[in-house]
């Protein structure tokens, strides 16, 4: 009871920051639309359709929408280190609420604000050209979120070990933009070299990634979109299933990780 | 027999080849306010933070209102309330919503957490701002929140850490008549850690530590007996000539210090005047009075604890310095 009530209040204290910082709303909005709108409508007019119906702005809405929900999770976890550093750190990990709690509480927080920027993302569907029924965007949003929590938590367990801000931000980076690049947000991952393929089936986040793509341009069992993992061609849920050992692995590693710290 | 609320029996933590706390024991009694004394780097915060399950402790053992600090530690941290040396705050929420997360997180019940919000907040008259966010705080107000966030959940034993470090003396006084009303009314046992002498003075009992020992453990009366007569300053055109003059009159040693020349010497008013009279070397200024806790220090451990006062650059060097010497 006492550590339901220390993971919500954990939870509760991330979205009043984030409500308080308006900028940063609207800051983390501009790096993916000038992703989505620059490169997709760039790129679109020379490329053509992809698949029939669906141009390069369209494949890439979905692995844009999975970059800002990856982003904004993982780097969450420079929150756990500023607190540290300003001292807030303290306050928490001297309560009587379990540190588990308190790593779980982080993660849920980091996973619902990049939920929230990747809805505010969702918004701009329709300028490109992307249809979305009630029931895709009730599909999506799940899986937007396990996305978000997976990520969140391995911010989170970085967080725990490492003590520096620039540290800590110099391992986000090295992490981050290759998860993203190598995450098939950006190109088809079909004939690609075989080191890239390699890594493109190695990287979690791009069973994160998959999945939403699937959901919002079709999900047939020929289409373009899906993984072929050992001669598999991976569903929907088989691509679900991945990411969310994935998160339940690192969660718990972060909450083990957090109850060891002094 | 005496209700001990704090017990340490044997506490030793251990950085790499560093000894920062070296076997101490000690008993604080319930509704004591314990003072904790020792220049930086004594061990004190260092203490504190193993009382407190921050830090764990290389061996030995603490309990707090028999709750073991390494086993039972979620019982330990329901009983204290802690304001840290450093600032502890989340300077982006208000200081009401400081506080609201304090009494979730230490489940001060759903019932009376607004009534004990307000409550703590005019106390230490921060009702006014309570809904700005603690960014725009000054220091002071920064410390009397953490202060009233330490009351907040009724705590058995409250721990202060420097709690008026770099406060003015007007903010100070006002933060220890919290402290002395907070003890008065709801029993509190405090636990204080300072390097300023006067404000242990309102201690019922002091420790005083020095790397890592425990050097003296008493009431400050019974403390300042130690150093017992009274205590006269001299200075003098030749300091060194004066202070063999002093041995040969008066057969007692001077030290050398901050203030010229100092000896102690019991009935020293009715000795002043004669010395003034009697001695042959010039005297610049002489000044009389009676022992103070900084003359405990001195006397316990050979050095002057307002040293560690100076400036916190030079507080480090002199630091630094006295520890090779000893080396």
């Amino acid at each position: 009871m006492n550590n339901l009530r220390g993971v919500y209040i954990i939870w509760y204290r991330d979205l009043l920051r984030f409500w308080h910082d308006k900028m940063r709303m609207i800051g983390s909005l501009i790096f993916p639309l000038l992703f989505l709108f620059v490169f997709g409508s760039g790129l679109s007019t020379r490329m053509g359709f992809l698949v029939p119906g669906v141009d390069f702005a369209q494949f890439m809405f979905p692995g844009i929408i999975g970059m800002t929900v990856l982003m904004s999770s993982f780097s969450a976890g420079i929150s756990v280190v500023w607190d540290r550093e300003l001292g807030f750190l303290k306050e928490v990990l001297v309560a009587p609420i379990s540190r588990a709690s308190v790593a779980m509480g982080k993660t849920l927080g980091a996973a619902t604000v990049a939920l929230l920027q990747g809805i505010a993302i969702l918004i701009f569907a329709p300028l490109i050209g992307v249809s979305l029924s009630v029931w895709t965007v009730l599909a999506l949003l799940p899986l937007m979120f396990l996305l978000a929590a997976s990520m969140g938590s391995l911010g989170i367990l970085l967080a725990a070990r490492i003590r520096s801000m620039e540290a800590f931000t110099a391992v986000m980076q090295l992490l981050m933009f290759p998860m993203v690049f190598l995450s098939g947000a950006f190109f088809p991952l079909q004939d690609l070299p075989v080191w890239m393929s390699i890594l493109v089936k190695i990287n979690p986040a791009t069973y994160g990634v998959a999945p939403i793509r699937q959901v919002m341009l079709g999900a047939s069992a020929d289409s373009p979109f899906g993984i072929n993992l050992l001669g598999h061609t991976m569903s929907i849920w088989d691509n679900v299933a991945v990411l969310a050992a994935f998160g339940v692995a690192m969660t718990i590693l972060a909450m083990w990780s957090f109850g060891n710290q002094e | 027999m005496t209700d001990y609320i704090i017990k340490v029996e044997n506490l030793v933590k251990r950085f790499g080849d560093f000894v920062a706390v070296d076997d101490i024991s000690f008993s604080v009694a319930r509704g004591e306010i314990f003072g904790f004394l020792g220049p930086n780097g004594a061990g004190k915060t260092t203490t504190i933070n193993i009382l407190c399950t921050l830090s764990k402790p290389t061996s030995g053992r603490a309990t707090i209102d028999g709750f073991d600090v390494v086993r039972q530690h979620s019982q330990v941290r329901q009983s204290i309330g802690l304001v840290f040396q450093d600032p502890s705050l989340d300077e982006r929420l208000s200081g009401l919503q400081n506080l609201y997360f304090h009494a979730m997180v230490y489940s001060v019940p759903a019932s009376v957490r607004e009534q004990r919000i307000k409550q703590v907040l005019k106390m230490v008259e921060l009702w006014d701002r309570r809904n700005n966010q603690v960014r725009t705080y000054s220091g002071g107000m920064k410390r009397r929140l953490e202060i009233a966030r330490g009351l907040l959940h009724y705590p058995k034993v409250l721990f202060l850490d420097e709690p008026t470090l770099g406060l003015d003396p007007q903010t100070r006084n006002r933060i220890w008549e919290y402290i002395l009303e907070l003890r008065r009314r709801e029993g509190t046992t405090i636990f204080l850690t300072t390097h300023y002498m006067d404000e242990v003075e309102n201690a019922d009992r002091i420790a005083i530590m020095d790397y890592g020992k425990l050097v003296a453990i008493d009431t400050p009366e019974e403390l300042k007996k130690i150093v017992g007569k009274d205590i006269i300053s001299v200075k003098t055109d030749d300091d060194d000539k004066a202070a063999e003059q002093i041995r040969l009159c008066y057969r007692m040693d001077a030290r050398h210090d901050s203030n010229g020349l100092t000896f102690e010497i019991a009935n020293g008013e009715e000795f002043l005047p004669t010395f003034i009279r009697e001695f042959g070397t010039k005297i610049l200024s002489v000044s009389l009075r009676r022992p103070s806790l900084d003359d405990v220090f001195l006397k316990l451990t050979g050095r002057e604890m307002r040293e560690e006062e100076v400036s916190d650059i030079f507080k480090a060097m002199l630091h630094q310095h006295s520890r090779r010497r000893r080396r």
